[in-house]
Order: structure tokens, then C-alpha cells, then sequence
């Protein structure tokens, strides 16, 4: 059971709106994110769950226009407060990209670019090694650390963009769709590594796929959009719950018909 | 529901002309073919005559006299060839352009696409391709008579007429096109690449150093070596202000003469046709001609070799 004292809380979101220029893109967000646990954001396209997930790291920034209304706290302090340094925070809260974007490096410097500018000082070849052994990559990588990225397979590209977010040691983990882009081994690889992942990480992951949030998150919250008059969308929280919950006996007459396949 | 499907038109109202539509389809084929055979031939000309006249040429002065001698005398009584006292200034007024407009072209194309909001962009952008658009005999003319004096108060022993001054308006009209070009290379870098290293915590000015600069490189080296070939080939401002005395090396304050302004020299004096002074400047043009191919195909290679392939 998950308790709700604030101490077993990682993430908590109060109230946060996101606009994009003038226009409202999702209202009045409330979620609490527990440590050690999978959430998964899940709904129909346009509903705002990477919106909401982008919010955790403040990647919103570097959009032109985008702007955060509402409160999340993060160990102690609200990360939409101006003051504080994203940098800082995009250290403590990694991300994984819905399409596999290694940089144009080797392997190894794909990984050591993240140590090496926030001021790693150790043993580096150990640090590789680790990472690459947290992301299940290892073993069919490390012949060939020198070779690029981009010469990995999609899947192993992923894992590798897994591999560089957790050599930093974040807190944690941001996924926006990790899998779509990859074949079903590929998928269960990477559903497999996130189960080990949070023994040590928090993670929070938007998927469009909704038998990959029933197998691996303990929590789920359900997305929905409405048209607005000017043509755009909406979008909302309508239900979090324990996903075995919203999955069998959720509250929402809509969610039932989404996680059931009925729309979306 | 009654829509109207297309079945239910009378099936007589059909009458395509294949024919017709063949025949417009060959002679469209025809016409097309015809002009981009028509810019494959002029290639095919003006190399097939700098080979000949090269080759005639070659004749009269051995290969070996050709790239050995020390001075470039053709126009005097005792002839000599050497090449490379033309060559060797061409490439002291090319690399000092390059040093120039690298630097400026590239910090403009970084400024361009990563810290000019959309608004200074739109505003710096156009001002940066009227440089492009300005004649280069305006160049020459700024280089003689306001960059040389310019210069004169720093460094006294400056000629009136000398290779510095003509490099840096050189790397000036040339900077433009590493800028526009480099700006095209960086903005092609996908944001996801972007995202991705912001992610981990870099800032901008990491991101752009660590990851939008290498991504970007093949780009950027292309750029440059168009740039490059464009400053080899270019003969208004280099006629203008480097003067026209013919000096082996590499010194930038004295007067040199670069192998355009030779030609230019041969072409407005009354070399007569057929004769050695005429051939001369074919053989000049075939090494100017031999110089930019190797480039532009060192940037081919160079461009495939190292471009990232991104889906």
C-alpha cells in the first residue's frame, strides 16, 4: 500500500497548469509521486502527459512561450520557482526520450559527457562499466566502446540513452514513451530493466501502450483531452489511483472505457 | 446513407487520352534533358580546353620548369614559370581570409540559430546576405583606398598595394557564406539531440560546444571549403589591392600577384592568340581549376564520411 506521508514522496505536482503562449495546454495537475515506484502517465494524444512529465525537469523552459503555473515540490522546494537552477535540477531528474537520441559519439563518450560536466572526478572507465551494466547493455557492448552510438540497434540505443541518464546518479528517471519506437523483444528488455530500475530510482513514465502500464507501474494516472472553443485541446487529470485499480475498478465511467480500448 | 460513389457515373464519360499524355511526357522528358545537358557540356568545354591548351603549353615549358622555377617571368624576355610564386601567393591570401572569416562566421551562425531570439534573427539575417550581394570591385576599392591606409598607421612598412589588406576584405566577403551555410548545418541538428544533453544537466553554452558543434561538423567543414574555393577563385579584390608583382612566399605586407590576377593581367594585355603568354594563362587556370576540384571533392568525401545520419 502506498502510504501518503510526505516523507515516501518524491515528486509532488500542486495545481500545475501548463501554457503554451496564451493558450492553456493542461489545467490544474495533482499528482503525487512515490519513491521507489513506477507511475505511468497514460491517455489519448494531446492530453498533456508529456507536457506534464517535461514540468518534472523543467525541459518546458526551453520551449519559447511555455510557462508552468502551480507548485511541484521536490525534496523540499518547489522546482517551478525561478530560482531555481534547471541545471541543478536536470542532474537530480534524468529523462529517457520517446526516440532513442544518442549523441554522435562512442559509446563510452555518450556516457562520460554527462559525468564529465557535472564534475565527475572518479574512476570513469568504472563509471562506464556500471551504467552500462544498470542499463543491460554491458555484454553486448563492451567490445566495442569506442564504435558510435548510432551504429547500436534501436533498442540498444535506448538502453544506452538509459546507460548516460543513470551515470549521473539522478533521483529520477523521466521516460516520455521509451518504447514506442522499438520492436517487442526490445520492449521487454527495457520493461524488464525498469523493474530493477526502481529498486534504486523513481520513475515516472507517459506510454501510449496500455498493457505495458499494467505490467510495469504501480501507479497510473489517467489523462484525458477536451476540445476547447478556439479549436485546440485541453487536457486533464481525470483519475490516479493504484494501477491495479484503475486498470479493474477505476471510478471514472472514462476511464474504464480508455484502459479497456474503448476510445483513444 | 446515399452517398455518391464514383459507380455511379455513367460509365461512357471516360475519355483519357494515354496517347496525348505519352507524347507531352517524352517531349517534357526531351526539353528537361536537353538543359541539364546543356550546363554537362559547357563543363565538358571549358575543361576539354584547359586540358588542351594546357597540354600545348606543356610543349614549350617542361612539367619540371613548370613547378620548379623560382620566379614567374612569361611576360619578359628571360622567361621563367614557376607556378608556385603565384600559387604560394593564392594561398597566403586564402588562409588568411579563412582565418578570418571562420571565426566570424561561425560565432555569427552560433548566435544566428542558438541566442538570437526570432525577432534579432529576422532583423540579422537579411543584413548578413547583403554582404554577399555587395560587387566585389566595391571590395577591391575598400581594400586600396580604406583598409591599406587603415593599416599604414599600425604597420608603416606596408605597400601601397599588398596581400594583408586584400585577405581581410577577402575573408569579409566570404564570411557571409560560412555563416549562412554554417547556420543551415547547426539548425539541421535535431532538438531531440538537443534535449537529450540538456537532460543530463549541461548548459547551453556545453550543449552547443559538446554536442551541436560535432553534430554539426560535417556542415560546417563543407561550408568552409566552399569558402575556401570561392577565396581561391576570387580575382576583383586581389586584382584591386594585392597588386600585381610576382614574390615567392608567404609574407602578407608585401605586393604578390595571385594566379586570377595573372589571367587578368594576360587577358586585358595583347598576348595574341596561340602564343606561349597566351597559353600560360590556360595552364594557370588548369592549376586554379585542379586546386578547387581537389577541394570540393575532399569536402565530398569529407562531407559523406562524417555526416551523422539521423532518422
Amino acid at each position: 500500500m502506498v502510504s501518503n506521508t510526505a516523507a515516501k514522496l518524491t515528486l509532488k505536482a500542486e495545481n500545475v497548469s501548463v501554457y503554451y503562449g496564451p493558450t492553456l495546454a493542461v489545467r490544474e495537475v495533482y499528482l503525487d509521486i512515490p519513491r521507489n515506484q513506477i507511475v505511468a502517465l497514460v491517455g489519448p494524444s494531446g492530453c498533456g502527459k508529456s507536457t506534464i512529465l517535461r514540468c518534472f525537469n523543467r525541459l518546458n523552459d526551453l520551449i519559447p512561450g511555455a510557462r508552468v503555473e502551480g507548485q511541484i515540490h521536490f525534496d523540499g522546494r518547489d522546482i517551478c520557482d525561478p530560482r531555481v537552477d534547471p541545471v541543478e535540477l536536470r542532474r537530480r531528474v534524468g529523462m529517457v526520450f520517446q526516440k532513442p537520441n544518442p549523441f554522435p559519439k562512442s559509446i563510452y563518450e555518450n556516457i562520460a559527457f554527462g559525468a564529465r560536466i557535472n564534475g565527475y572526478q572518479g574512476d570513469m572507465d568504472e563509471l562506464i562499466e556500471r551504467s552500462l551494466k544498470g542499463a543491460a547493455l554491458w555484454d553486448e557492448v563492451k567490445d566495442k566502446l569506442k564504435e558510435s552510438g548510432l551504429s547500436l540497434s534501436g533498442g540498444q540505443q535506448q538502453r544506452l540513452c538509459i546507460a548516460r541518464a543513470i551515470a549521473i546518479e539522478p533521483e529520477v528517471i523521466l521516460m516520455d514513451e521509451p518504447c514506442s519506437a522499438l520492436d517487442p523483444i526490445s520492449t521487454h528488455k527495457i520493461e524488464e530493466l525498469m523493474h530493477d530500475l526502481k529498486k534504486r530510482y523513481t520513475l515516472v513514465i507517459v506510454t501510449h501502450n496500455m498493457q505495458q502500464a499494467s505490467r510495469v507501474s504501480d501507479r497510473t494516472a489517467f489523462f484525458n483531452a477536451k476540445e476547447t472553443a478556439q479549436g485546440g485541446k485541453l487536457g486533464y487529470l481525470v483519475e490516479y489511483d493504484s494501477t491495479q485499480r484503475i486498470f479493474s475498478d477505476p471510478k471514472e465511467e472514462t476511464t474504464r472505457d480508455y484502459v479497456s480500448g474503448r476510445f483513444g | 446513407m446515399t452517398a455518391e460513389l464514383p459507380g455511379d457515373i455513367a460509365p461512357g464519360s471516360w475519355h483519357p487520352n494515354r496517347d496525348r499524355a505519352r507524347q507531352v511526357q517524352t517531349a517534357v522528358k526531351v526539353v528537361c534533358g536537353t538543359f541539364a545537358a546543356v550546363s554537362i557540356l559547357t563543363t565538358l568545354g571549358i575543361v576539354a580546353t584547359l586540358i588542351f591548351e594546357t597540354i600545348e603549353f606543356l610543349q614549350a615549358v617542361s612539367l619540371w620548369q613548370f613547378l620548379t622555377d623560382t620566379k614567374w617571368t612569361p611576360l619578359f624576355a628571360s622567361k621563367q614559370f614557376g607556378i608556385f610564386v603565384l600559387v604560394s601567393a593564392t594561398v597566403t591570401i586564402s588562409v588568411i581570409s579563412v582565418l578570418v572569416a571562420l571565426p566570424l562566421g561561425l560565432l555569427a551562425a552560433i548566435c544566428l540559430s542558438e541566442y538570437a531570439t526570432p525577432r534579432v534573427r529576422r532583423i540579422l539575417k537579411p543584413v548578413l546576405e547583403i554582404l554577399a550581394g555587395i560587387p566585389t570591385v566595391v571590395y577591391g576599392y575598400f581594400a586600396l583606398l580604406t583598409v591599406t591606409p587603415v593599416l599604414k598607421t599600425f604597420i608603416p612598412e606596408l605597400g601601397r598595394f599588398n596581400a594583408l589588406s586584400a585577405s581581410l576584405v577577402l575573408g569579409i566577403m566570404i564570411t557571409p557564406m560560412v555563416a549562412s551555410l554554417s547556420e543551415d548545418a547547426i539548425s539541421a541538428v535535431p532538438r531531440s539531440l538537443k534535449d537529450g544533453a540538456y537532460a543530463l544537466g549541461s548548459t547551453k553554452h556545453e550543449t552547443i560546444l559538446s554536442v551541436v558543434l560535432p553534430a554539426a561538423l560535417s556542415g560546417i567543414v563543407a561550408s568552409l571549403i566552399l569558402a575556401v574555393s570561392r577565396a581561391i577563385g576570387e580575382t576583383m579584390i586581389v586584382t584591386l589591392a594585392a597588386g600585381a608583382n610576382p614574390t615567392l612566399g608567404f609574407n602578407p605586407l608585401v605586393p604578390v600577384m595571385t594566379m586570377t590576377a595573372f589571367i587578368v593581367q594576360v587577358s586585358l594585355g595583347d598576348a595574341a592568340v596561340g602564343t606561349l603568354e597566351y597559353k600560360t594563362i590556360f595552364a594557370v587556370g588548369m592549376t586554379l581549376f585542379i586546386m578547387t576540384l581537389t577541394l570540393n571533392g575532399f569536402s565530398f568525401w569529407f562531407v559523406c564520411r562524417f555526416r551523422e545520419k539521423y532518422e
